[in-house]
């Protein structure tokens, strides 16, 4: 029941918003006043009407999981999200070594498996990659310098980095 | 003759050494992705795309490897089902009904060759059915204008909303959150951004292979974190495998009919392979009665879903080829590989590109015949790839999805994004809001708004339009009634449970 008002209530508001910002989309004389506007306006109703139907006949909730597992999901993600960031400045082969291996003991806490799953994918892979398909240019790897990895990760704090 | 004509021109086209191979690799690929637990077809093809992309192979080429991986998955989602009562795939869930009872009862190899021999009668009728109907309906299609465009799309998402998820609200949102992301980026009849924030990154849109991966991949290692990995398979025992003519001879009515049934389901445009299967097994049912022994084990049951399944898996592929529409998730994902290529999808597909179109065929009824001498032979192998352990399995997956990714245009922003879509696609499909709505209406958005552009400036902004023709008004009409039609008819329907040990 709550699960599902809640994503109601996000995705109205979320529907609400994009109707708002389609009100100010720019228009020329070439696209004319409103037909540049007409369709996301149209999605927006039709999703504010649904989010309004869920809010008032959810159905039951699903099963979240426990707590200790939403933090090793949000570890999942914080890595994934390193690892998006650092495999430009560091390459492939030791981000993923360390990316491969970490989400591998989320998924399955053993140490020894995950290190060697981390250690056996990222050399698989770039094998795979490199010598078998030829994209050598995407698996390469890199000698960092300290400014480079700085504005990698910058560009995970919101409003400082990215470019 | 047209056909045999067409047909030979595909073969001219599909059927070189190079291209032989391609497919002999991809109906391998696709068969290990269908049957490892949580790798459906839609995750194999959406993560092969990009790559298949970088690698630089032709339009034929890229079809017919792909088009490999698509049936070879729809293969191997029946293993995984059989042996380990857990669906590769979502049409593969009925598989698990009469199929895991069998394998209990130590007739594991039989059910495999079994499935494997519906699964080719299904896909084989099926793509004949494809040769047959599609070069029709092309010449339909070349009716209609923009309004009948835009109730055609209109159809897809209410077809799909009904008929593959239990609440339409939810599914509705789906669709809107899809189209929603399809708006953004630079408008092409102003020139202008739209919605973009103002993020330079989101002036080109957001490519859907980003979202399909995201979706689809990504959000799956969550639910692996969820799980703990349990539920992978641990000692599958298989012991000699033989063919059971005698359990083929008796099916053979079975796959006919289900095959039938299961191509016109999926020829539906949203419908797809899940109800493909779903029928084909609910019709059998009701015709062997209650002597029939369904759900105890028996070859007719496991029989009818995999030839409806591989069936629609053909016939899904009649509206995306000739309108533009797919008619499930796979072929949706298919639809971006086309896109991908630059090939548009429709009824001038078939005048214009007749050597895509007829290669396309050719290269399905060569996959189709790779995969049945694969599977008889090599299900020993295939089964061996199920012991892949998750904590292995899941990061190669995603790691291989962020090369994919990355290989596309080289930036931090798309893999950022695609770990947004991971996110929300655990959190939807925790929900129950299903995801194939968002991806068709990534795929799908720019084109159903330029048909609504399209009949407001034919019309100078005359909503009526909109209703002008009777293609139209009949599209309307089987949108509304798809949309709300099972609200009704889900009590009577009610999908069987998996059996439970």
């Amino acid at each position: 029941m709550a699960s599902d008002r809640i994503f109601g209530l996000i995705t109205l508001i979320t529907a609400v918003a994009y109707i708002a910002a389609a009100t100010q989309i720019q228009t020329n004389l070439f696209s004319g006043q409103f037909l540049p506007k007409l369709f996301p306006l149209l999605i927006g109703a039709v999703a504010a009407i649904s989010s309004l139907v869920l809010i008032f006949k959810p159905d039951p909730d699903p099963e979240w999981p426990q707590s200790a597992t939403w933090l090793n999901m949000a570890i999942a993600v914080a890595v994934l999200s390193v690892y998006a960031v650092l495999i430009t400045p560091l390459g492939f082969i030791l981000p993923t070594m360390f990316a491969a291996g970490i989400i591998s003991y989320q998924i399955a806490p053993n140490a020894r498996n995950a290190t060697l799953s981390g250690i056996g994918l990222s050399l698989l892979l770039f094998a795979l990659f490199k010598y078998a398909l030829g994209l050598g240019n995407i698996v390469a790897y890199k000698i960092p310098t300290l400014a480079s990895l700085w504005d990698a990760l910058t560009i995970l704090i919101p409003f400082v980095g990215g470019h | 003759m047209d056909i045999l004509s067409n047909l030979a021109l595909g073969f001219s086209i599909a059927l070189s050494p190079y291209t032989l191979m391609l497919a002999i690799i991809g109906c391998f690929l696709g068969t290990i992705i269908g049957a490892l637990p949580g790798l459906g077809p839609s995750n194999g093809v959406a993560i092969l795309i990009p790559i298949t992309f970088t690698l630089g192979l032709d339009a034929t080429a890229a079809l017919v490897l792909m088009t490999s991986v698509y049936y070879g998955a729809m293969y191997g989602g029946r293993i995984s089902s059989i042996l380990l009562n857990i669906p590769g795939d979502e049409p593969a869930l009925m598989t698990t009904l009469d199929g895991y009872p069998m394998a209990k009862a130590g007739r594991a190899g039989d059910a495999l060759v079994l499935s494997g021999v519906a699964s080719f009668v299904g896909a084989f009728l099926a793509t004949i059915g494809l040769m047959l109907l599609a070069p029709v309906l092309a010449r339909v299609a070349f009716l209609f204008g923009p309004a009948e465009y835009f109730a055609l799309y209109l159809l897809a998402f209410c077809t799909l909303g009904g008929m593959a998820s239990n609440n339409q609200a939810k599914s509705a949102i789906a669709a809107c959150i899809g189209l929603g992301i399809a708006m953004i980026g630079v408008d092409s009849s102003s020139g202008l951004p739209r919605l973009t924030g103002g993020n330079l990154h989101l002036f080109d849109g957001i490519d859907f292979l980003v979202a399909i991966v995201g979706l689809f991949a990504i959000a799956e290692v969550f639910f692996f974190i969820e799980s703990h990995g349990k539920g992978s398979a641990i000692g599958v025992v298989l012991d000699k495998v033989r063919i059971p003519w005698k359990d083929i001879v008796a099916t053979r009515w079975t796959m006919l009919r289900a095959s039938l049934v299961g191509f016109i389901a999926g020829v539906l445009p949203g419908a797809g392979a899940s109800l493909g299967s779903f029928m084909a097994y609910m019709s059998e049912k009701s015709i062997a009665g209650e002597k029939g022994g369904f759900g105890t084990g028996v070859a007719k049951g496991v029989a009818a879903p995999e030839a409806g399944n591989n069936s629609a898996a053909g016939g899904a592929l009649v509206p995306m080829l000739t309108l533009g529409v797919p008619g499930s998730g796979t072929t949706a994902v298919l639809l971006a590989l086309l896109m991908t290529l630059n090939i548009t999808p429709g009824p001038t597909l078939f005048r214009e590109n007749p050597d895509v179109v007829w290669g396309l065929i050719a290269s399905l009824l060569i996959a189709n015949i790779v995969l049945l001498l694969m599977n008889v032979p090599m299900v020993k192998i295939f089964v061996k790839v199920l012991t892949v352990p998750a904590w292995v399995l899941l990061p190669g997956v995603t790691m291989i999805s962020f090369v994919g990714i990355y290989s596309l245009s080289g930036s931090y922003f798309d893999l950022l994004l695609m770990i947004g879509f991971g996110v929300l696609g655990y959190f939807l499909r925790k929900l129950d809001v299903p995801t194939v709505p968002v991806i068709l209406g990534i795929l799908l958005g720019g084109n159903m708004e330029d048909a609504l552009r399209r009949a407001m400036t034919l019309s100078d902004g005359d909503a009526t339009y909109l209703f002008s023709s009777w293609i139209a008004i009949g599209l309307w009409v089987a949108a509304f009634a798809g949309f709300i039609a099972p609200m009704f008819l889900r009590n009577l329907l009610k999908k069987p449970q998996a059996v439970t040990d």
